[in-house]
């Protein structure tokens, strides 16, 4: 919209002949940015809204029918959707609390470590580079009963990890937590060095302990830092589809949500059904970035670098 | 800072750090060298009875590894390629420049990274397949780039901001245009830049997955993470776990080099765009 609006008036008489050749050239150079993104993301969703309305199978292309809000009261009043909503909800809440510990307790170590310090930092960029799909190879065979070592490490018998449901969701869980820990422990590093040292040493000499210290000095002057890698990582973590695909197939309820619009759009055709699936994940997404947003006070400025 | 005294409990902690990162490598390397044959037999142990190269060797003969290899790295790289010219473009002007839609811009990224891919896979399955783009490389390099291109826009403007302004005021003092002035002065700058986004990118487009199953449907375009989730094995007697765990090494490799190789710029390339100094 102000792509259009700029061409069309060019030179106001207020703005001067460089600011505007700045403008237009700002814009110009942000335009195949801007194109792209719209052309890959605005204009599906709002396409997958259009046909969220319809009863529309690929499979019957003739029966598609105008149904208004019919497909959403059938997904949200279908007990797969809830269940799949659970799940997600179990992963994310737990990967996310686990991995922001483990994060911050690897983040100090990097901090603090100085012999070795490289070679920690170098280890710990393998899982984030890693393959997600290799990683829940990785977990599944260590657990399957046919491959693993952890059933006889850990005397379990012919204990079956896949075969019900928490025990899945558990192998799941850790092969998300092995991956993205090392993303958020960076981001917690990134803001544990920029707490001033002058604030430590203030309350060292107040006599505080170092438990005192850590709640008291660095965890709050590092609150932009930790809600920022909470919203990403949530958010991740919410998307969650690799994982649970390669373990589980999505069996013993281990489905997530994203696996569910994969199922519906792209397994079944179904893409009625499936399109307001998709609507709804996209809603769920933008409630979560809202409540950290509002709820939390997240400063997104920092994040996108407009401050 | 003072009294931090060299404690060999951190280089310790650091160790199991370590070990707890590098432990899944060991026994994926482990799986990919036991014998396919015997390993159903029997109760598993950790490392191979005896060690054979029968699993890579299957891997590299199979033309559905080798067509998904060369299907990977290439989107990769060029979707790679793209995301970064495009977003080099813009982050160059959201850092140097004051233009109406910059904002707009900033905030279209940052909803888009955090946009759920899932909702996405219905439409574009749907668009791709009548624009005649489904099951081909231009199919996923167009989301790959996409979706690549907050993160790209974002670490390259925390990198472009780190530019100092006068260089490129002097140039065009100098009688050099905004053009000139990018391309001679603040290229070779931002370079470095340039170069840790391009590998967060790689990193990205290797490692996806649910675009590379919904947009898929042969070995045209399918790429490593969408055939391994296919990959059967040699035989239906054999089990197909020590051939993938030998394709999953195959296709870490070029991950563990870029980390060796850019330990310090992936980390700054990381954290430059997500919390700033």
């Amino acid at each position: 919209m102000t792509l259009m609006q700029e061409r069309a008036a060019p030179e106001k008489p207020e703005i001067t002949d460089r600011a505007s050749r700045e403008r237009r050239l700002g814009l110009m150079l942000s335009a195949p940015a801007f194109v792209v993104m719209v052309f890959v993301t605005a204009y599906p969703l709002v396409y997958a809204v259009v046909l969220s309305l319809y009863n529309y199978r690929l499979t019957d292309p003739e029966g598609r029918e105008f149904v208004g809000f019919g497909n959403y009261a059938t997904v949200l009043t279908d007990p797969v959707w809830w269940s799949d909503f659970g799940t997600t909800l179990i992963i994310t809440v737990a990967s996310v609390a686990v991995e922001l510990v483990l994060g911050f307790v690897f983040a100090f170590v990097m901090y603090r470590i100085i012999r070795g310090r490289s070679l920690v930092r170098t280890g710990i960029l393998i899982p984030y580079g890693i393959i997600t799909v290799v990683s829940a190879y990785i977990w599944r065979y260590a657990f399957q009963l046919d491959s693993g070592f952890v059933n006889q490490w850990f005397g379990l018998g012919a204990f079956d990890f896949f075969g019900e449901r928490w025990s899945a969701l558990f192998v799941i869980t850790l092969s998300e937590i092995w991956k993205t820990t090392p993303f958020i422990s960076l981001l917690l590093l990134a803001g544990l060095v920029q707490v001033p040292e002058e604030y430590q040493e203030a309350a060292r000499v107040d006599g505080a302990t170092a438990w005192q210290r850590l709640v008291r000095v660095t965890l709050p002057n590092m609150k932009a830092a930790i809600m920022v890698a909470l919203l990403f990582r949530t958010l991740d973590a919410w998307r969650i589809f690799d994982n649970p695909f390669i373990m589980t197939v999505g069996a013993n309820d281990t489905e997530t949500l994203s696996f569910l619009a994969y199922r519906q759009n792209v397994t079944l055709v179904n893409l009625g059904a499936g399109s307001a699936i998709s609507v709804l994940l996209f809603l769920t997404v933008v409630i979560i970035a809202v409540i950290f947003v509002k709820g939390f006070k997240t400063d997104l400025s920092q994040v996108r670098g407009d401050k | 800072m003072a009294d931090r005294r060299v404690s060999p409990w951190w280089t310790v902690s650091g160790l199991v750090i370590l070990l707890w990162a590098l432990f899944p490598l060991l026994w994926m390397v482990s799986l990919s060298f036991k014998d396919p044959d015997t390993f159903r037999s029997g109760t598993p142990t950790f490392f191979p009875e005896n060690w054979v190269w029968d699993n890579y060797k299957t891997v590299f003969s199979d033309s559905l590894f080798t067509s998904a290899l060369r299907n990977s790295v290439f989107i990769a790289l060029i979707a790679t390629f793209l995301a970064v010219i495009i977003a080099m473009f813009a982050a160059y002007a959201i850092a140097r420049m004051d233009y109406p839609g910059k904002k707009f811009l900033l905030s279209m990224a940052l909803a888009i990274a955090m946009f759920p891919q899932a909702a996405l896979v219905g439409p574009l399955f749907n668009m791709w397949r009548n624009l005649g783009i489904y099951d081909t490389w231009i199919g996923l390099i167009i989301p790959y780039l996409t979706f690549a291109l907050p993160l790209s826009i974002w670490t390259m403007s925390a990198f472009f901001r780190q530019i100092p302004w006068e260089m490129e005021q002097a140039a065009q003092v100098d009688g050099a245009t905004a053009w000139q002035a990018f391309r001679k002065v603040i290229v070779p700058l931002a370079a470095p830049g340039v170069f840790t986004t391009a590998i967060l990118t790689f990193f990205f487009c290797w490692n996806e997955f649910l675009l590379a199953i919904s947009l898929t449907s042969t070995d045209k375009a399918r790429t490593v993470p969408a055939a391994l989730s296919f990959f059967t094995g040699a035989s239906q007697f054999q089990s197909p776990i020590t051939y993938i765990m030998a394709a999953s090494v195959v296709v870490t490799i070029p991950v563990v080099i870029l980390v060796l190789i850019f330990q310090r710029r992936i980390m700054a390339g990381l954290t430059a765009g997500a919390v700033k100094g």
